[in-house]
This record gives C-alpha cells, sequence and structure tokens, in this order.
C-alpha cells in the first residue's frame, strides 16, 4: 500500500461524506434508505480493515502526523478533570510548544505535561509546531519538581517532530536543557509515566521521555530521527523517507520488540483521528492501570527499576558475560 | 621563498576548511608539509607534532584521535581500558551498516568510536571515555553507550570523578535506531547516578560535538570545557539550516559561541587542557592514586 496510503484516506474521507448525505437525504426527505446506509458504511469498514492489516512504517508516520490526531489538550480534556495550566521557566520565557499543569485523573491529583502541537495557522504558530524550545524542557522539569515537592504522579504525553533547532534555542542551550531533563528524571522521586501519543522524536522526546512506564499508541512512531532526516544524510535524498522510515524500524511494535516502550494502547480501527473518545478511554485505562501499580511501590525501589529499565537498552556482543549484552 | 613552492605544489585546492571532513593530525606522514586549512600557511609536519597539533601560525587545533587525546591529558602509562571486548552488531539489519562498522574497524584500528578506561591525572584517579570522530563521526551506538556508562558507573563505585571527551559529529547513531537513541538516556542515567553521589564530571567539547550526545552526556559535566574552534551544537549544518528563519551569525555553533551565551564555562587551549582539568579535580577533592584501593578500581 505504499504511497497509497494518503490517496486511500482522501477515497476514505469521501465515502464518509457519501454517508453522511445519504443519512441527511433521509431526515429530509423522510425516505428510508438504511439499507444504502448500511451497505455504505459496511464498505467503509471492510476498506478500513483491509488498510489498516497492512501499514508500512512510513504509512503509520502519516498516520502519526496526522494534523486532525487529538493533541494534549484534547486528552487533558478527555481524560482529566480541574486541569489548571502553570506557565513559564522563570528564566526567560513560556514556551507554547510545551504544556503542563496539575490535573485529576478520577480520583488523583497528577500532574500533566506534554507537546503541544498547533490545530490552525495561529495556533501553531503560537505552539511552534510543537518543536519544544529550552524554555518549554525547562518550565516541564519546574512542574516535575513541583509534582515532587507535593507527592503526585507525572504524567508526560509526548508529540514531537523534533525540539526546536533555531539560533536562539542554541543560544539558550536546548541542548542542556534536553540532557538535564533527561538525567534529572532518573532522579525524581515520584512515579512517572511517559504515552508517545503521535510523534516520538528523538531528543526532543526524550526530554520528557524518562519514566517508569513508558506507553505508545498504537499508530504512534518514535525515532532516533525524521526518516527524511535519515535518508538526506545517508542517500543525500529525502524522498526516500518511506525507506528510512522501514530501515529505522519507527512503529510501536518494533519500539516494544526493542525494549523502549512497556506497552502499546491500542486505537480504534482507522486510528485515533477517527475516534478521540475511544483513545482516550483506552489510555486512561493504561494510565490509571500502571498508576495503581507505581504508587503502590516503596520510591527507592521504583528509582532502582527505573534505572534498570533503561540501563538494559542496547544490543552488542560481550565476550566477557557469556552471551550478548 | 620556500613557502610559494610548496603551495604551488600542493595544487590548487582552495576549499574552505569546512567544506568537509578536517586534516587529521594523525594521518601526517613523516617529514611532510601539512597545510594549515584554516590559515592555508604550510606547516612542517614534525613542528605541528611538537605543538601538539595546532598550527603555529593561527592556533588552529587539528582533530586528534582517541588514543592520542588520552597521551595527552593522562599520567604518561597510567591508562587501563576497560570494555574493549564489546563489539558492535547490526540489530535493525540496517542496509549497508555491517559494511560500514568493518570499514571503519579497518581504517581506524579501532573497534569502536569510543576509547574507555581509567587512569591517572596528576595523581589524581578518574575513568574517562573519549569519543573519536574518525570512526563514523563519533557516534553513539550501543556500544559506544555501555562503555560510556560502564566507566560512569565504575567512578560512581569508587568513588572518583570521570572524564568525557566528545568527538562526537555524528549524536546517536541512527542506523541502530531507536536503541542509539536510549544510550541517551542511560549515559545520563549513569551520571545522574554519579551526581548524586557527590562525584565530579568533567565534560570536554572537540571538534565536532553535535546533536544526541549533546543533548546527554556532552552536557552533562558540572565543568564544560571546550577547545578552541570546535564546532558544537544541537542540530547538524542540514537539519539547522531547514530550521533557519533568521540569519546565522558567523560564529554560530562554535565553542566562542557557546562560551558567550553561558553554555561553557572555557574554552582552553591544548596546551593548558591538563592543567585546568587537575585544578578542578583538585578543588572537587579527588583522591590521589595512594588513596584508592588498585583491585577496587581493576575489576569494578
Amino acid at each position: 500500500m505504499a504511497g497509497s496510503f494518503e490517496q486511500f484516506e482522501r477515497a476514505l474521507g469521501e465515502l464518509r461524506a457519501q454517508i453522511d448525505r445519504v443519512k441527511r437525504l433521509t431526515q429530509e426527505q423522510g425516505l428510508d434508505r438504511s439499507a444504502e446506509i448500511a451497505e455504505l458504511e459496511a464498505q467503509e469498514r471492510r476498506l478500513l480493515e483491509e488498510v489498516y492489516a497492512n501499514l508500512s512504517p512510513w504509512d503509520q508516520t502519516l498516520i502519526a502526523r496526522n494534523p486532525q490526531r487529538p493533541y494534549l489538550l484534547d486528552y487533558v480534556h478527555l481524560l482529566f478533570n480541574d486541569f489548571t495550566e502553570l506557565q513559564g521557566d522563570r528564566l526567560y520565557a513560556d514556551d507554547g510548544a510545551m504544556v503542563g499543569g496539575p490535573a485529576r485523573l478520577d480520583d488523583r491529583w497528577v500532574m500533566v505535561i506534554g507537546q503541544q502541537k498547533g490545530r490552525d495557522a495561529a495556533d501553531r504558530h503560537k505552539r511552534n509546531h510543537g518543536y519544544s524550545r529550552p524554555e518549554g524542557y525547562r518550565k516541564a522539569l519546574r512542574l516535575m519538581r513541583l509534582a515532587e515537592k507535593f507527592q503526585r504522579p507525572v504524567i508526560s504525553l509526548v508529540d514531537t517532530t523534533a525540539a526546536d533547532a533555531s539560533v536562539g534555542s542554541e543560544e539558550r542551550g536546548i541542548s542542556e536543557a534536553i540532557a538535564r531533563n533527561i538525567r534529572d528524571m532518573f532522579l525524581l522521586r515520584v512515579p512517572i509515566i511517559v504515552a508517545i501519543t503521535g510523534e516520538g522524536g528523538s531528543g526532543g522526546a526524550l526530554g520528557i521521555g524518562v519514566g517508569d512506564r513508558v506507553l505508545m499508541l498504537e499508530h504512534a512512531v518514535y525515532s532516533v530521527i525524521p526518516p527524511e532526516g535519515c535518508a538526506a544524510i545517508l542517500w543525500k535524498d529525502p524522498k526516500r523517507a518511506p525507506e528510512a522510515a522501514a530501515a529505522l524500524r519507527v512503529t510501536a511494535r518494533s519500539a516494544r520488540e526493542m525494549g523502549a516502550v512497556d506497552e502499546i494502547v491500542p486505537e480504534p480501527l482507522g486510528a485515533a483521528h477517527r475516534d478521540k473518545e475511544t483513545t482516550a478511554r483506552n489510555l486512561k485505562e493504561a494510565l490509571s492501570r500502571h498508576l495503581d501499580e507505581l504508587c503502590r511501590t516503596d520510591v527507592d525501589t521504583l528509582l532502582d527499576l527505573r534505572y534498570e529499565k533503561f540501563r538494559r537498552l542496547g544490543e552488542y556482543v560481550d565476550p566477557s558475560s557469556n552471551g550478548a549484552g | 621563498m620556500a613557502n610559494g613552492w610548496f603551495r604551488k605544489q600542493a595544487g590548487g585546492d582552495r576549499r574552505p576548511p569546512d567544506d568537509g571532513p578536517r586534516e587529521t593530525a594523525g594521518d601526517i606522514p613523516e617529514g611532510m608539509w601539512i597545510k594549515c586549512p584554516k590559515c592555508r600557511d604550510l606547516l612542517f609536519a614534525k613542528e605541528l607534532e611538537r605543538n601538539l597539533k595546532v598550527c603555529t601560525k593561527c592556533g588552529y587545533h587539528f582533530r586528534l584521535t582517541a588514543r592520542e587525546r588520552i597521551d595527552l591529558l593522562l599520567d604518561p602509562g597510567s591508562f587501563v581500558e576497560h570494555d574493549a571486548g564489546l563489539a558492535s552488531v547490526n540489530p535493525l539489519d540496517f542496509p549497508d551498516y555491517t559494511q560500514k562498522l568493518e570499514e571503519h574497524r579497518r581504517r581506524t584500528g579501532m573497534s569502536e568510536a569510543v576509547l574507555s578506561g581509567e587512569g591517572a591525572l596528576e595523581g589524581q584517579m578518574l575513568t574517562l571515555a573519549v569519543t573519536d570522530f574518525h570512526f563514523m563521526g563519533g557516534s553513539m551506538g550501543s556500544v559506544v553507550g555501555e562503555r560510556i556508562t560502564r566507566a560512569v558507573e565504575r567512578a560512581t563505585k569508587v568513588g572518583v570523578p570521570t572524564l568525557l571527551i566528545s568527538g562526537t559529529g555524528g549524536g546517536a547513531r541512527q542506523q541502530e535506531g531507536l536503541l542509539a537513541l536510549m544510550q541517551m538516556a542511560k549515559t545520563s542515567a549513569a551520571l545522574a547516578r554519579h551526581h548524586d553521589a557527590g562525584l565530579l564530571a568533567v565534560v570536554l567539547l572537540t571538534d565536532m560535538s553535535l546533536a544526541g550526545v549533546m543533548a546527554s552526556w556532552g552536557s552533562l559535566g558540572d565543568v564544560m570545557l571546550a577547545e578552541p574552534g570546535a564546532k558544537i551544537g544541537f542540530a547538524g549544518e542540514r537539519v539547522s539550516q531547514q530550521a533557519q528563519v533568521m540569519k546565522v551569525p558567523a560564529d554560530f555553533q562554535t565553542a566562542e559561541f557557546h562560551l558567550a551565551h553561558g553554555q561553557l564555562d572555557k574554552v582552553v587551549q591544548r596546551k593548558d587542557l591538563r592543567d585546568t582539568i587537575a585544578r578542578v579535580m583538585r578543588f572537587a577533592g579527588a583522591p590521589v592514586k595512594a588513596e584508592i584501593e588498585e583491585p577496587a578500581l581493576a575489576t569494578g
């Protein structure tokens, strides 16, 4: 299906519009066209099942980047209550690409942090398209420390193509901001659950991506480099991105196989953008289940397990240990 | 003038200094003249060697190999390499990766892009890891991450400083996919524990230090040093250019740029590095060799 996935999505959109049109006619004209509607909906379902059973890593990348996909603030509204946004890094600015604040997940207070891409042109500008600047990472760390002070768990929702690479971000230490977050998340004395909800874009993702559990939505991607960048560097041809997506193994299943992700959260048929509510419900179920477990664990044990979980990652031959590492 | 004759002999090579890999002083054949890629003056190889591979005319710092770096900084004969046996595999079956590894092993004589172990600096014990640009741009895959992590863990266990030196232009090694990205987490985790134990981490950034390494251990020194002129940054040039809306300053992503913006403690001439690091270690109260039980460090 490679290459035709976008056409497929367009065709499906037209089919959906046709179904809606027939439904509207039914109401307006009072004619019973339920058989026709049922047939069209069955056709839609067959198409979805067929295509979603055979997604290439590049298709997955396009789904993860779909501008209709739920973003952080959608999840905040669908999953949590009493969210109060807290802003600023207390050093320089507030970064619109990173959002955070306390919220309730059922009866449990948590600190939610995560990247927010924009919905329309003005919002995308305000959110810097979800490319976080140093201020964003520093704000996130400040909020995590606030959570630690009051012994509240941290929930981090990752969705970024990459961290911001502008001159300004370089001047204000984007590398340092990410590195410090990664280090200090290993020292944070409250449970952390990370969920990759859209794009897990390399260091930009990892800067809020260290946790006791790392979950990943079924159609999210997680990669060391965007496929276009990989193709440009290795093959001098960004158009070979689909090939690079496959070589990099960007899918949730691969991330799970490599041990970088603990659990894949299922999405409804046709991915999260077709049914935000079901996606949010699935994510909430997973978050609550893991929170129950982590909140029962003594904090020193938690930190040891968090360390060990990442310590194990990597593949190499170690002749001194009778086998591979 | 002799200079003119040699310049003519060297041919019409007028490419700018950053247009491709820098000259490597390690490859200088005996008794030859070397053209400085910065000032384009001709230098006598032996004189360049004596000057620690720094241009005697303009101060340009040629890249060193990891081995040369260790010889330059540590007490003679004190370096003991660790984890030399760890070998890279091709975990993703990434196209051409296995051949590329082979080629770089052959070309550099190194087993991977980092040399790690323990040693002494003016009698003070430390563990260290040095990434080497000549091996796949010094990029960090599983073996590089594991060796660095073990070097830091050993330092934590024994209670000594760790010195991490970056010559990593390649960031996290894309041929190992997410496993390479996870080395950023792994090395930072080890540094978190080392930091928590109240121990000193010194980071030295050399040409080039970019991307994934900068967004992890390369930025996590208590003291951050760099060599003059070193290219240091978050995003490689290609990525960076795409993201630029405003004009890039002339010194963008140099050691001096980061010093001016408060991201580095000091830009240090090669000849002064050893003294500078030794002083910082004394300030931190690093144990001297006699205070450490030898077997602890050797087997750690």
